[in-house]
């Protein structure tokens, strides 16, 4: 079946015209941004527990600098992670080149560019104010071209298949590319102050303005930060285990359900504010119903490892792989409850919120990130990497980084919840709120360690593929020479 | 049908994504633009002054949303705290809304009035001086940084584009006069902003300097507007519930 062609053999002579050039550049500036986007985190992280890192400069401050954190990793990081993934996965199983040309260049530059001038305006004081979409104007119509340029390339590829099935893979990422389109659209509708200027104002007001920017935040979630990994996942998984897909008819089921069930959910964002209450209700609802797809996916992807589950021993690609649809399953368990009104009026506004998207940006998109990469990047140099160990190391230095991340967060969030609302025996308040703040104090200090750990398992996967880089250069091709890539060993 | 039907056909897939992924948004978001109770009918809610708005600019542009909501929800303890639960209609101007997701800080949707523009203005200057235990950053260049309106006007001809009854034309105006009151109209007249502006600042002494229009006389212009244009005593307990 469809599962077939990720494990088809390589066919020598559709490999050598398989564009890996652009890969590689997409692959490189996401672990670049992953650092600087993971340091502006631990800067976020550390100014929380100790003010004066605020220095007094205004570009440096948390407020200016907490979108530049969220943006570098998901659209730098991560962003980049999936398009050069996309590109690969979409060549390998469907067996043709790169369709574009010269477009699939404009898609590297264009996003890399968007999002460097996007961040450094932030520190300038230029934003939208929106979560996940603060990025001004004139960079939004600037992804827009990005994107649809990406549609075209990814679309096409597709089209120009030899291959008669579209991999489950391409699915995936064909509905993240579709959604996200559709999301950045509609939730960047602007009014610009002057067509010279970069500020502008939002099309919508107040309680259609929080809708319209829960329903694009929480599916950036859902359609990047979900369906796009779902999409790596589902091609690297199975590759690094040697083994087929688990349930070809489970990712059918997971697909289709989660690609429509996501978008009701962006108003639990949004429960007990003045937005209307069966908005709320409605999004409780489908919260619940999507852990079912969400499971799906998890099980699909562990159950890959059945017959093969040594290789968690002996194989740390399969740690990072199976480690992170661990943390996807966790935190897909911990949403669809953080959604139940009862809950939410606890959780809501606290750390718990913040514990909880980590738990899946570092758990979750992080890991299989981590694990894709280590696979994929001694194939693109055709090499070997530098250094399983170091792989040990840096799978160690993660795992410790987000159990501390998430656990002081739990404190911090469900703490500051519980003093806000606790009443002393004469029914008034028992707390004020800075004494809540003095109480996250101590979480916040472990979370910015959390913090280095993980940021010191990246600089440390740096260094692998760097080294494995440099050896694959120095490395005489006398067999292959004059080819562009040479088939990857399957 | 079976579903190789769509594995063996791109443009099938593309269009069965395309509807999947539309419904959701479809049925939760165009009803709020139609159904009369999503905004209640409140009275006092108006416009942001010109310098209430530049205010407002650069609380978005220090991301002050990342720490501060400004939506109080209807529970026991947040009333106590803050005051009245907020109202969809008050942020009704609101382009963009700043409900935001995470209190770092305090609530702020009802902070106007509660403290004097000196304590505004030394707390934001230099937060640990007032509260030791704060976290939150410094501003001092607020109270250094002259205030640029050069282009006010045009800040709130982009407001009124997107719906916010500023007043170009006399009749806009008059319309504004019944509506807010003659006072505010005048604010509130695009032709005026400049002068508006101006008055508002020197009026008042937001920021303790008078010689001079800075970003704090704004900041501080705008948070002590926060949460104060709907009076809750000309209403029934109970009666603005309905709207959930």
């Amino acid at each position: 079946m469809s599962t077939a062609s990720a494990s088809a053999a390589a066919n020598p002579a559709a490999d050598a015209v398989y564009n890996y050039g652009i890969i590689k550049r997409f692959t490189v500036m996401s672990l670049f941004w992953a650092i600087l986007g993971m340091s502006a985190g631990l800067m976020a992280a550390s100014q929380l527990a100790w003010p004066w890192l605020n220095m007094g400069i205004p570009e440096i401050t948390f407020g200016r600098i907490r979108p530049v954190h969220t943006s570098l990793v998901i659209f730098g990081f991560g962003g980049n992670a999936l398009l050069g993934t996309s590109y690969y996965i979409v060549q390998r199983t469907c067996r043709a080149p790169l369709w574009g040309g010269k477009l699939a260049e404009f898609t590297f530059w264009g996003w890399n560019v968007a999002v460097a001038v996007g961040v450094v305006l932030y520190m300038l004081g230029y934003t939208q104010a929106r979560e996940y979409a603060e990025f001004v104007w004139p960079v939004d119509l600037l992804i827009a071209a990005v994107w649809l340029a990406y549609l075209a390339v990814f679309a096409m590829t597709i089209r120009h298949r030899s291959q008669p099935h579209i991999y489950v893979a391409n699915w995936f990422y064909m509905a993240f590319i579709l959604a996200v389109l559709i999301l950045h659209v509609f939730n960047n509708l602007q009014m610009p102050v002057s067509l010279t200027g970069l500020e502008s104002y939002s099309l919508f007001a107040g309680a259609q303005d929080a809708m319209t920017q829960w329903w694009y935040g929480h599916n950036v979630v859902g359609f990047i930060l979900t369906a796009g990994f779902l999409g790596m996942m589902y091609y690297f998984v199975p590759k690094q285990a040697g083994r087929p897909v688990y349930s070809y008819r489970l990712s059918i089921v997971h697909f289709w359900a989660l690609s429509f069930l996501y978008m009701w959910v962006g108003a639990h964002h949004l429960h007990w504010t003045a937005l209307p209450d069966w908005t709320s209700t409605l999004a409780a609802t489908f919260s619940i119903l999507l852990l079912l797809p969400s499971w799906g996916g998890m099980i699909n992807g562990i159950m890959t490892l059945s017959g093969a589950w040594d290789k968690l021993r002996t194989d740390p690609i399969m740690m990072f792989l199976i480690t992170a649809l661990a943390f996807y399953g966790m935190s897909t368990f911990e949403g669809p409850l953080m959604s139940l009104k009862s809950v939410n009026a606890l959780s809501h506004y606290t750390d718990w919120t913040v514990g909880h998207v980590h738990s899946g940006a570092l758990g979750w998109v992080a890991m299989i990130t981590f694990g894709s990469f280590y696979h994929l990047i001694p194939k693109l140099w055709d090499t070997t990497i530098h250094s399983v160990r170091l792989i040990y190391v840096h799978f160690w230095l993660a795992t410790i980084g987000i159990v501390l991340y998430i656990a002081s967060m739990w404190v911090a969030g469900i703490g500051q919840g519980l003093m806000l609302r606790a009443f002393d025996e004469y029914g008034n308040l028992a707390y004020t709120f800075i004494e809540t703040v003095s109480f996250m104090h101590l979480p916040y200090v472990v979370r910015a360690v959390g913090g280095m750990f993980f940021l010191s398992g990246v600089l440390l996967m740096i260094y692998n593929v760097y080294m494995t880089i440099t050896a694959a250069k120095r490395q005489p091709r006398t067999a292959e020479s004059g080819m562009e890539a040479k088939p990857a060993s399957t | 049908m079976k579903h190789e039907s769509i594995e063996v056909n791109s443009g099938l897939l593309i269009v069965l994504i395309l509807a999947a992924i539309s419904i959701g948004g479809l049925v939760e978001i165009v009803p709020l633009f139609k159904i009369d109770e999503t905004v209640e009918k409140v009275e006092g809610v108006r416009p942001y002054t010109p310098l209430e708005l530049r205010g407002r600019d650069i609380y978005i542009r220090e991301g002050c949303y990342a720490c501060h909501s400004q939506m109080v929800r209807p529970f026991r303890d947040e009333m106590l705290r803050y005051g009245h639960y907020s109202l969809a209609a008050e942020s009704k101007y609101d382009h963009p809304f700043q409900w935001a997701s995470k209190r770092t800080g305090p609530d702020l949707a009802r902070l106007g009035g509660k403290y004097s523009d000196e304590w505004h203005t030394q707390h934001l200057i230099n937060p640990q001086a007032i509260v030791p235990e704060s976290v939150m950053p410094p501003y001092p260049w607020l109270m250094e940084n002259e205030l640029d309106y050069s282009d006010i006007e045009k800040r709130l001809i982009a407001n009124k584009r997107v719906g916010v009854p500023y007043s170009m034309s006399q009749e806009e105006y008059e319309r504004n006069v019944e509506k807010f009151g003659k006072d505010m109209a005048d604010k509130l007249h695009i032709p005026n902003a400049e002068a508006s502006l101006e008055a508002q600042a020197t009026n008042r002494v937001w920021d303790g300097d008078p010689d001079r229009i800075t970003e704090m006389d704004a900041m501080v212009a705008y948070l002590q507007v926060l949460g104060t244009m709907v009076d809750f005593s000309q209403y029934e307990a109970g009666e603005l519930a309905e709207y959930r």
